[in-house]
C-alpha cells in the first residue's frame, strides 16, 4: 500500500508539471485528491490494513496530500503571475506620446514677481496697504513736499482730471495715506498702479506699477534702510547680491538714494545687461523729509523713518528677459503661456 | 548739463581717469550719465601741409597733392576738393585710419593715380563751420591760425578736439550744478583737493551807464534782482578757439563773439544772460513788469505771442522786448550793425518762470533754469565776467558803471550746527571736526555751532538736508547696513485673502490672468452698444490725455476684456481664457474722489469654451468664496451680450455676477470671428457674501436612498425652478440633487421638454426607509403637480 501511495504521488506530481493552465492543476487535484480521487479511493481501502500499518499508512496518506496541495497551490500562483506578466506585458504604451497637459492657467508675469515682492516683505514685517489711482493733487504732490509749480513736477509729466484731481503719478501717497490713519511704528508696503504721460514704447507705458514702502519708528536711520533693503535684495537675487547707494533727490525723502543692485546676470563683473556697469538700478528711496512726517500729524523730533519705491516692470522684465514693455499689455497667450 | 574737462581744470586741479571721476562724482551726487572723449572715434589723422597741387591727367576735377606730413619724404594722395592751394595745412587720414562716422581710410589708386590716404573735410572730423567759422563745410579743412600747424601732429591736438566731455544727470535741487563752477565745486569737495576762484577784472572805458539805461522793477515779487550794462561799438565777430571748444564740448553752437559771451557766462556761473540791442529799447529803458493780456510780442524764434497778465515781461517805455526768464523778441538778438548792447543778468521768480514757460509752451534752457530758483548773488559775479570777457576777446567797449536793481532779500539761511542729530539720523559716527571739514568744503560756514547756508543752496533748510551733505561727502557706502529691528507682525486683510483665492482658483480653473489699461477709448461704449443714455458712458476724463485712445477711465472692463481676445484671436491664438482682477472708476463728481471697484473680470473663446464652461468656472468661483444661496434669472436686454445666452447672478435681489455669450454685433466691432463669452464677478460681493469659515461635517455613516424623476414642463420654465420646488419639499432629508437629461422631442408633446433628475437623500442617524424615500418623492410630485407639472409616464 505504501507503494501504491508514492506511485500515486509520483503520477501526481508528473501531472502536475504538465499542467499549464488553471483547468489543468484543477483537474489534477480533482484526479488525485478529489472525493472520488486516486489518494481517497486508496485511504478507503485503510480498513485491511493491520492495527500496526494503520497509523503509518495513515501518516503518509496525510502526509502526500498534504505536499500535493502544497504543490498544487504552489503552480497556482506561478500560473497566475505568468497570466498578469502577460496581461501587462500587452497593456503596454508608448509612454513617448504627447500628454497633453493638464491646462492650468497662467499668472501674469507682473503679478509673479509681485507677489515674490509682498512675500519677502510680509516675512520682514510688511504690511500691504492700498490707495485710490485716481487721487487728490495734495496727496500726490503737496503733502510730499511738491509744491504747485515746483520743477520736480516736470520729472512726472502728470494726467489730470481736473485741478486738484489727478491719476496719481506714484505710490507715494499711499504713505500719506497710511500715516494719517496710522500711529507709529510703521511698516508698510503699497504696491500699485500709477500713471504718467509718456507714450508707450519698448521701455515706457503710460501706466505702470510701483511698490512703495515706508517704515516709521523711534530711531529708524539710514543704516536700517540700507540694512533692510539689501535683504530685500539678497532675498530676490540671492545670497551673494550686493547693493549700491547713490546720492539723489526726491522732494519727500532727505537724504535721497538711487539703490543698485549687483547685477544678478554676471555678478558685477558686466554685461550687456548692466550695460558693462555691473549695477543695476531698482529702486530710490530715502529718509522720510521731516515735512512730510509733519504733513501727515508724526512728530519729527520723535519718529523718523525711511521710505522707498520700486518699479514692478523694470523688475519683471530683468527677471524673464523681457526686452518690450509693450509685451506685459498685450496679453497674448503665446507670451502669458510663457510663465 | 555736459561738463567741458579742459573747463573744470580751471577751477580745480584733478589728476584722476575719466572713469574714477566719473564713478566718485556719481558716489557723491553728482550722478554721471556717460563720458566721452572728444575725437576717440578718429584715429591715424595728423596735420600735413600741401607742398605741390597737379591736376589728375584722368580727371577734370581732381587734384593729385604731395603732401608733406613732417617726415623725410612727401606723401602722394588724390583729392576731389577744389579749395586748396600750395602752403594750406590740412587733416590727412593716413593709410589705414578712420574719420567721423567710423569709416575707414586705406591707400588704393584714384583713376590710376596711387593715393597714400584722404584729404578731410571739417564734416570728417565730426565738425561744423560753426566750429571753425573761418573754414567752410563743402571742401577740405584747411587750418588757420587759431590751430597748431606743427607737420605730423595728431589733428586732435592741432585744433583742440581733445576735451572729455562728461554728461551729468543733476537733480531740480540743484540748479547750481548746472554749471561749470558748481561742477567744479562738487568735484573739489569729492577729491578733497581745493577750489580755486576766479578774480574778475573789468576796466572799462569810461563813460556812464546811468547815461545810458534806466531798469525798473514793477513787481518785486516776481523779479528779485536785474543787473545791467552797456558795451558800445560792438565787434561782432568769431570767438577765439577756446571759447567755441569749450561750447562745443557743452553742446552749444558757437555763433559770434557776444552771443557766445552770454552763453559761456551762463554755462560757467549758471546764470542765464540776454544781450539787448540798445537801439531797440524806447526810452532807453528796462521796465521789469507783467504783461497785458491780449499784449503780443514775436520771440526770437520768429513766432507772435499773445500774453497774459500773469506773464512777467521786460518792457522798454512802450512794448515788451522779451519773456522774462524764457526768449528774447526778435528785434533783441545781436544783428551785423548793432553797436551798442545791454548785457541782462537777472533772477526771475521760479513759479513764475515756469507758468509763462508752460503757458506759451517754450521751455528754454534759461527757463528751465529759473524755474529751479537761482540765486540772485550771482546775477553780478556773472555779468561783470561777462564784462571781463568783452575786454578779452575785444568784443566792444565796456561803459563804466553796473546797473544794479536788487530786490532780493539778502538774509543768509542758518542753522545750528549738530552733529549728534546728524549722527542719530544716518546712523553713522562722523565727529564735529570732519563734519564741519565736509560743509567747509562745498561752501557752507560753521562757526560758533552755526551753519551758513550758501546763497547758491536754497535746497538746503533743514537739518536732514545738512544730513545729506555729511552723508554723501562721508560715503553713503561706508554707512553701515543695519537689520531691521523691533517686532515684525504683518497680516494679511480679508480682501488680500480673497484675492488670492479668486486668483488660484481661476488659474486652476484654466483661466490665465491679463494686465490691461484702465484707460480707454470713450468708442469703445459705442462698441460695447451701450444705450446712449446709459451713466456708464460718463466718468472720470482725462483733461490732458496722450491721446483719444486712453482719454476716460473706464466705467467697465468688459472692453479691455473683448480687446484683449480681440487682439488674441486676430493673432491666430486658437483659443484664449483669461480673467483679469481690476478696477473700474466710477465719477462721483469734483469734490469727491471716484468708486474704484474691484471686478473680476472673465473671457474666453475657441474650442470647449460655451456659456456653460464660463457659468461653471464662475460658479466654482463663488463656491470656492463661500456664496451659497444664490439665485440665476436669464437677462435678455443687455445690449452687449446674445439676449438668449445670458444670465445674472443674485443673491437676496443684488446682482452679483453677469455672465453671457457676447452679442454678434459686438463680435463684429471687436473683429472677433468666434463666439466669445465674458462674465463679470463683483470682488466686494464675494467678500459681502461669501463664507471662508470651512466647518467639518463628520462623513455619513448611513446609506443614501437613490430616485431617479423625470417630469414634462413646458420648455421655457427655468430648470432651477424645479429643483428649488423640488428641494424645498423633499427637506432636510436631501442630499443631493443632480439633473441628467433635458429631452425635447417626437416622445414628448410640442413645446414641452422633459426633465430628468437623480435624488439622493440620506439621514445622519439612520438608514433612511422604502417608506421614506418614496414618501419624499410623493412629496415632490404633488409639489411639482401644484405647479401644473407632471410626472413623466
Amino acid at each position: 500500500m505504501k507503494e501504491q501511495l508514492e506511485a500515486i504521488r509520483k503520477s501526481a506530481i508528473e501531472e502536475l508539471e504538465k499542467a499549464a493552465a488553471l483547468q489543468d492543476l484543477d483537474s489534477v487535484r480533482i484526479r488525485f485528491l478529489g472525493k472520488k480521487g486516486e489518494l481517497t479511493a486508496i485511504l478507503k481501502q485503510m480498513g485491511r490494513l493491520t492495527a500496526e500499518e494503520r497509523p503509518v499508512i495513515g501518516q503518509l496518506a496525510n502526509e502526500i496530500r498534504a505536499d500535493l496541495e502544497d504543490r498544487i497551490s504552489e503552480k497556482v500562483d506561478a500560473i497566475k503571475e505568468r497570466m498578469l506578466e502577460e496581461k501587462l506585458r500587452e497593456e503596454k504604451i508608448d509612454v513617448t506620446l504627447p500628454s497633453g497637459r493638464v491646462p492650468l492657467g497662467h499668472k501674469h508675469p507682473l503679478s509673479i514677481v509681485l507677489d515674490e515682492v509682498k512675500d519677502i516683505f510680509f516675512g520682514m514685517g510688511f504690511n500691504v496697504a492700498s490707495g485710490p489711482e485716481v487721487e487728490w493733487d495734495y496727496y500726490n504732490f503737496e503733502a510730499l513736499n511738491i509744491p504747485k509749480n515746483h520743477p520736480a513736477r516736470d520729472t512726472q509729466d502728470t494726467f489730470y482730471i481736473t485741478e486738484n484731481m489727478l491719476l496719481r503719478t506714484q505710490t507715494s501717497p499711499c504713505q500719506i495715506r497710511v500715516m494719517e490713519k496710522q500711529a507709529p511704528p510703521i511698516r508698510v508696503i503699497a504696491p500699485g498702479r500709477v500713471y504718467r504721460s509718456d507714450a508707450v514704447d519698448a521701455t515706457h507705458s503710460p501706466i505702470f506699477h510701483q511698490i512703495e514702502g515706508l517704515v516709521v519708528d523711534k530711531g529708524i536711520t539710514m543704516a536700517d534702510l540700507k540694512g533692510c533693503l539689501e535683504d530685500f535684495a539678497k532675498s530676490l537675487y540671492g545670497e551673494d547680491t550686493k547693493i549700491r547707494l547713490r546720492p539723489h533727490h526726491f522732494p519727500f525723502t532727505e537724504p535721497s538714494c538711487e539703490i543698485d543692485v549687483s547685477c544678478f546676470n554676471c555678478g558685477g563683473k558686466g554685461c550687456p545687461m548692466c550695460k558693462g556697469e555691473g549695477w543695476i538700478e531698482i529702486l530710490g528711496g530715502g529718509m522720510v523729509h521731516p515735512k512730510v512726517l509733519k504733513n501727515c500729524g508724526v512728530d519729527p523730533d520723535v519718529y523718523s523713518g525711511f521710505a522707498f519705491g520700486i518699479g514692478l516692470e523694470r523688475l519683471v522684465m530683468f527677471r524673464f528677459n523681457i526686452d518690450d514693455m509693450r509685451l506685459l499689455y498685450e496679453n497674448d497667450v503665446r507670451f502669458l503661456n510663457q510663465f | 548739463m555736459n561738463l567741458s574737462k579742459k573747463w573744470l581744470l580751471d577751477f580745480v586741479d584733478l589728476d584722476v581717469s575719466d572713469k574714477k571721476f566719473a564713478d566718485e562724482m556719481t558716489l557723491s551726487g553728482s550722478k554721471v550719465e556717460a563720458f566721452e572723449v572728444e575725437g576717440n572715434e578718429l584715429s591715424n589723422i595728423i596735420t600735413g601741409r600741401i607742398d605741390s597741387l597737379e591736376r589728375h591727367p584722368d580727371s577734370d576735377h581732381m587734384w593729385i597733392c604731395l603732401v608733406n606730413i613732417g617726415r623725410e619724404e612727401p606723401i602722394q594722395i588724390v583729392t576731389g576738393a577744389q579749395n586748396l592751394k600750395v602752403g594750406d595745412v590740412v587733416p590727412v587720414a593716413m593709410d589705414n585710419s578712420v574719420v567721423h562716422g567710423g569709416k575707414h581710410i586705406v591707400k588704393g589708386k584714384l583713376r590710376g593715380v596711387e593715393s597714400n590716404g584722404m584729404l578731410c573735410s571739417l564734416g570728417e572730423l565730426g565738425l561744423t563751420a560753426h566750429d571753425f567759422p573761418n573754414a567752410i563745410e563743402d571742401g577740405i579743412f584747411v587750418l588757420g591760425d587759431d590751430c597748431d600747424r606743427t607737420l605730423g601732429i595728431d589733428i586732435r591736438e592741432a585744433i583742440g578736439l581733445n576735451d572729455t566731455v562728461t554728461e551729468f544727470e543733476i537733480t531740480s535741487n540743484r540748479p547750481d550744478c548746472l554749471s561749470i563752477m558748481g561742477l567744479a565745486r562738487e568735484a573739489a569737495a569729492t577729491f578733497n583737493v581745493p577750489f580755486k576762484t576766479h578774480e574778475v577784472k573789468v576796466n572799462g572805458c569810461g563813460g556812464d551807464v546811468n547815461e545810458l539805461l534806466s531798469v525798473d522793477i514793477l513787481n518785486p515779487e516776481r523779479c528779485y534782482r536785474y543787473c545791467g550794462a552797456v558795451v558800445k561799438n560792438v565787434r561782432v565777430k568769431p570767438s577765439p578757439r577756446w571759447m567755441r571748444e569749450r561750447l562745443r564740448a557743452c553742446g552749444v553752437r558757437p555763433i559770434n563773439n557776444i552771443v557766445d559771451i552770454t552763453n559761456y557766462v551762463m554755462l560757467e556761473y549758471g546764470q542765464p544772460m540776454h544781450a539787448f540791442d540798445l537801439r531797440f529799447l524806447n526810452g532807453n529803458s528796462v521796465i521789469v513788469r507783467t504783461a497785458k493780456n491780449g499784449e503780443k510780442i514775436t520771440t526770437l524764434d520768429g513766432i507772435e505771442r499773445e500774453l497774459s497778465d500773469d506773464m512777467l515781461v521786460i518792457a522798454d517805455a512802450d512794448k515788451p522786448v522779451a519773456v522774462a526768464g524764457v526768449m528774447g523778441g526778435e528785434y533783441s538778438g545781436i544783428m551785423d550793425d548793432t553797436n551798442t548792447i545791454v548785457f541782462e543778468s537777472a533772477c526771475f521768480n521760479g513759479p513764475t518762470t515756469r507758468i509763462t514757460a508752460k503757458k506759451l509752451g517754450m521751455r528754454t534752457e534759461a527757463s528751465g533754469r529759473y524755474e529751479k530758483e537761482l540765486d540772485p548773488q550771482n546775477c553780478m559775479p556773472a555779468l561783470l565776467r561777462a564784462l571781463e570777457l568783452v575786454e578779452k576777446l575785444d568784443a566792444g567797449d565796456v561803459v563804466s558803471g553796473i546797473i544794479d536793481c536788487d530786490k532780493s532779500q539778502k538774509v543768509n539761511r542758518t542753522l545750528p550746527f549738530e552733529p549728534q542729530w546728524v549722527n542719530d539720523f544716518i546712523g553713522i559716527s562722523v565727529s564735529a571736526d570732519e563734519q564741519k571739514r565736509i560743509l567747509e568744503s562745498i561752501g557752507f560756514t560753521v562757526e560758533n555751532g552755526i551753519i551758513t547756508v550758501p546763497s547758491f543752496r536754497n535746497d538746503i533748510e533743514h537739518q536732514a538736508d545738512i544730513s545729506e551733505e555729511i552723508a554723501r561727502f562721508y560715503g553713503y557706502q561706508n554707512i553701515p547696513n543695519r537689520k531691521l529691528g523691533g517686532v515684525a507682525n504683518a497680516k494679511h486683510t480679508p480682501e488680500q485673502n480673497m484675492e488670492k483665492l479668486v486668483s488660484t482658483t481661476l488659474l486652476g480653473c484654466g483661466l490665465s490672468e491679463i494686465a490691461t489699461f484702465s484707460f480707454i477709448s470713450p468708442k469703445h461704449y459705442d462698441k460695447i452698444r451701450l444705450p446712449k443714455d446709459d451713466p456708464k458712458r460718463s466718468g472720470v476724463v482725462i483733461s490732458n490725455p496722450l491721446g483719444e485712445d486712453t482719454s476716460v477711465m473706464r466705467t467697465t472692463v468688459i472692453p479691455s476684456m473683448l480687446d484683449v481676445l480681440s487682439r488674441n484671436y486676430n493673432n491666430r491664438n486658437a483659443a484664449a481664457s483669461l480673467f483679469e482682477i481690476s478696477n473700474e472708476y466710477i465719477w462721483k463728481g469734483t469734490e469727491q474722489l471716484p468708486d474704484e471697484n474691484v471686478k473680476v473680470t472673465l473671457g474666453m473663446y475657441g474650442e470647449g469654451c460655451d456659456f456653460f464652461k464660463l457659468k461653471a468656472v464662475i460658479e466654482e468661483l463663488l463656491y470656492v468664496a463661500g456664496v451659497s444661496d444664490y439665485d440665476v434669472a436669464a437677462v435678455t436686454d443687455d445690449p452687449t451680450f446674445h439676449p438668449g445666452r445670458t444670465a445674472e447672478i443674485t443673491v437676496d435681489g443684488t446682482r452679483i455676477a453677469y455672465l453671457g455669450e457676447i452679442h454678434p454685433a459686438v463680435l463684429e466691432n471687436y473683429e472677433i470671428g468666434a463666439k466669445a463669452y465674458v462674465g463679470q464677478v463683483d470682488f466686494a460681493s464675494l467678500l459681502k457674501y461669501g463664507d471662508l469659515k470651512r466647518v467639518y461635517k463628520p462623513l455619513p455613516r448611513f446609506p443614501a436612498s437613490s430616485r431617479d424623476l423625470a417630469f414634462v414642463c413646458d420648455i421655457d420654465l427655468p430648470v432651477m425652478t424645479l429643483e428649488k420646488a423640488i428641494s424645498k419639499a423633499i427637506g432636510r432629508i436631501l442630499e443631493e440633487i443632480s439633473l441628467f437629461d433635458v429631452y425635447v422631442g417626437s416622445q414628448i408633446p410640442d413645446k414641452m421638454k422633459s426633465v430628468a433628475f437623480n435624488i439622493r437623500m440620506r439621514a445622519a442617524d439612520r438608514t433612511l426607509t422604502d417608506e421614506e424615500a418614496d414618501g419624499a418623492m410623493k412629496r415632490a410630485i404633488k409639489a411639482l403637480g401644484e405647479m401644473g407639472i407632471e410626472l413623466r409616464s
